[in-house]
C-alpha cells in the first residue's frame, strides 16, 4: 500500500451488523502488518456527534475506510460535517466481504475509489427524476 | 451536554523511535479492548500516514525503555498531549487507565447511547418532507434553505426504521439496520416499488398511520375504563398494534411508548405544518 494512503478501520462497536469474525479477522491482519492506521469504535456514533475527528480522518489525502456500505459511509461523513473526497476514498465493506477479500483490497497497492457518484436529483415541485 | 458539544479523547499506540514495538497479539488485544470501550485509537510506527492532530486531546501509549518517553509534539497547539508507559501492562489494565484519563478530562462517555438515527442520502432525497411530517419525535427539521435535515439524532427511537418506509425515494438509511437498502446497500427499482407498497399498506391500515393509532388507542382506553383491567387493556393495545408493527417493522416498545392520543395529534399536526411550510417555501423558490 502506498505510504500516503491512510487506513481507517471501523469496529462497529455498538451493533452486531458486521460479522464479528470479519471485523476481528481484518483487525488482526492490520495488527500483524507494519501498517500504521486509525481505528474508531463506531463511525455512526462519531457522525451523530459531529465529532471533529471525522474531519481529520476525511481531510488529508487518500484513505481506505474499512467499514460497511459505501453509500452509508459517504453520507455518515457528510452528516458529520466532514464530506469525503470521492476521488481519494475507497470503502471496504465488512458486511459483504470476507476477511480475505477485505484484506486483499486493504493491502493492495492501488486505491480504487468507490463512493457513489454525486447525482443530486431535482427537488420536489420541479421536474420528476429518473429512478436508478 | 448535547451529543454534538461533547469532547473526545484520541489514544495513540506509539511504536516509533524511542518506543519498543508490541507483538502482534498484544497489539490486537490492546486495540480490541480500547475499541470495545468506545475509544478512537491510532497505531503508528512513524512510517506511514495517519490522521493529523486536531484539537482533540491525545493520550500517547508506548513501551518506553527505562520508562523514558521521547517528547511528543502533536503539531497542533490546541491539543493537550499526555504520555503513559504501558510496558508490561495487560490490555484490561491499559483500558482502565485510559478510561480514568477520559474521566479526568470529562471527555465523552461512549456507549451510553446506541447510535441509531436516520442518515439521508441527498443524492436521492427530493425534499418531499414526508419523513418530516411522519416523525412524531422531532428528529427532522429544515435548514435555512428549507432543505430537509436530521436535527435531533438522539430523539430517534432505537431500532425503529419507520420513517425510512415512508420515504418514496429510499433516501433514508439506518446503517445499523439488518437489510438493504435501508442499511446503505444499493437501491434498485424493485426496492423503490417495495417502499411504495409499504406506504400503500399504511393507507390500507386507515389512511393515516397516526389516525389508526389514535383509534386503536381510544378503543383500548374505553375498554380499559369499562373493565378496569389494566392487563387486558394493555394486551388489547398490544394486539392491535402488532399489525402496524409488522407493516412498518416498528419495535413494539416504540409503539407502546407513544404518547396519549391528544398528544399524538398535537405532534402530528405540528410536524405536518412544518412540512407544509417547507414545501411552500421551496415551491416559491423554484
Ligand atoms: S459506519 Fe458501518 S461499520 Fe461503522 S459503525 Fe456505522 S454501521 Fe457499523
Ligand atoms: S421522505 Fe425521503 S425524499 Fe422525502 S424529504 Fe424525507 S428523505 Fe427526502
Amino acid at each position: 500500500m502506498a505510504n500516503d494512503t491512510r487506513v481507517l478501520f471501523c469496529n462497529c462497536t455498538y451493533a452486531q451488523v458486521v460479522p464479528q469474525s470479519t471485523k476481528e479477522g481484518v483487525l488482526r491482519k492490520l495488527c500483524e502488518s507494519e501498517v500504521s492506521f486509525d481505528a474508531v469504535a463506531d463511525l455512526c456514533e462519531m457522525s451523530a456527534r459531529n465529532d471533529p475527528a471525522l474531519k481529520r480522518l476525511a481531510d488529508e489525502g487518500p484513505v481506505k475506510v474499512v467499514a460497511c456500505f459505501p453509500r452509508a459511509v459517504k453520507w455518515l461523513f457528510s452528516a458529520g460535517q466532514a464530506p469525503l473526497n470521492r476521488e481519494q476514498t475507497q470503502v471496504i465493506n465488512m458486511r459483504t466481504d470476507s476477511v480475505e477479500e477485505a484484506s486483499a483490497a486493504l493491502f493492495a497497492d492501488e486505491l480504487t475509489p468507490n463512493l457513489p457518484e454525486d447525482n443530486r436529483p431535482p427537488l420536489a415541485g420541479s421536474e420528476t427524476k429518473e429512478t436508478s | 451536554m448535547s451529543l454534538t458539544e461533547s469532547q473526545s479523547l484520541r489514544v495513540v499506540v506509539y511504536e516509533g523511535e524511542g518506543s519498543d514495538a508490541m507483538n502482534a497479539e498484544a497489539r490486537f488485544d490492546t486495540m480490541t479492548s480500547l475499541l470495545e470501550d468506545g475509544f478512537a485509537v491510532t497505531r503508528t510506527n512513524g512510517r506511514q500516514a495517519v490522521a493529523p492532530a486536531d484539537r482533540t486531546s491525545l493520550l500517547v501509549l508506548g513501551r518506553f525503555p527505562d520508562g523514558q518517553a521521547p517528547s511528543f509534539d502533536s503539531g497542533s497547539d490546541q491539543a493537550e498531549v499526555s504520555v503513559a508507559n504501558i510496558d508490561q501492562q495487560e490490555p484490561a489494565a491499559i483500558t482502565d487507565m485510559v478510561r480514568a484519563k477520559r474521566e479526568s478530562l470529562a471527555a465523552f462517555d461512549h456507549g451510553a447511547w446506541k447510535p441509531w438515527f436516520p442518515v439521508i442520502d441527498y443524492d436521492r432525497c427530493t425534499n418531499c418532507m414526508q419523513c418530516l411530517s411522519f416523525c412524531l419525535f422531532g428528529v427532522y427539521g429544515v435548514d435555512d434553505d428549507n432543505k430537509l435535515q436530521v436535527q435531533n439524532n438522539d430523539s430517534c427511537k432505537t431500532n425503529c426504521p419507520a420513517c425510512s418506509r415512508v420515504c418514496p425515494e429510499a433516501a433514508i438509511m439506518f446503517p445499523k439496520y439488518r437489510t438493504g437498502p435501508i442499511n446503505g446497500d444499493r437501491v434498485n427499482a424493485a426496492d423503490l416499488n417495495r417502499e411504495k407498497m409499504k406506504i400503500d399498506i399504511s393507507s390500507l391500515l386507515g389512511g393515516d398511520v397516526y389516525q389508526m393509532l389514535r383509534d386503536r388507542s381510544e378503543k383500548a382506553k374505553s375498554r380499559f375504563s369499562k373493565e378496569r383491567n389494566p392487563d387486558k387493556a394493555l394486551n388489547e393495545r398490544k394486539k392491535c398494534l402488532t399489525k402496524l408493527a409488522k407493516a412498518g417493522d416498528i419495535p413494539e416498545e416504540v409503539l407502546m411508548s407513544l404518547p396519549e392520543p391528544d398528544e399524538i395529534q398535537r405532534r402530528a399536526e405540528e410536524a405536518a405544518a412544518k412540512a407544509e411550510a417547507a414545501i411552500e417555501a421551496n415551491a416559491k423558490n423554484n
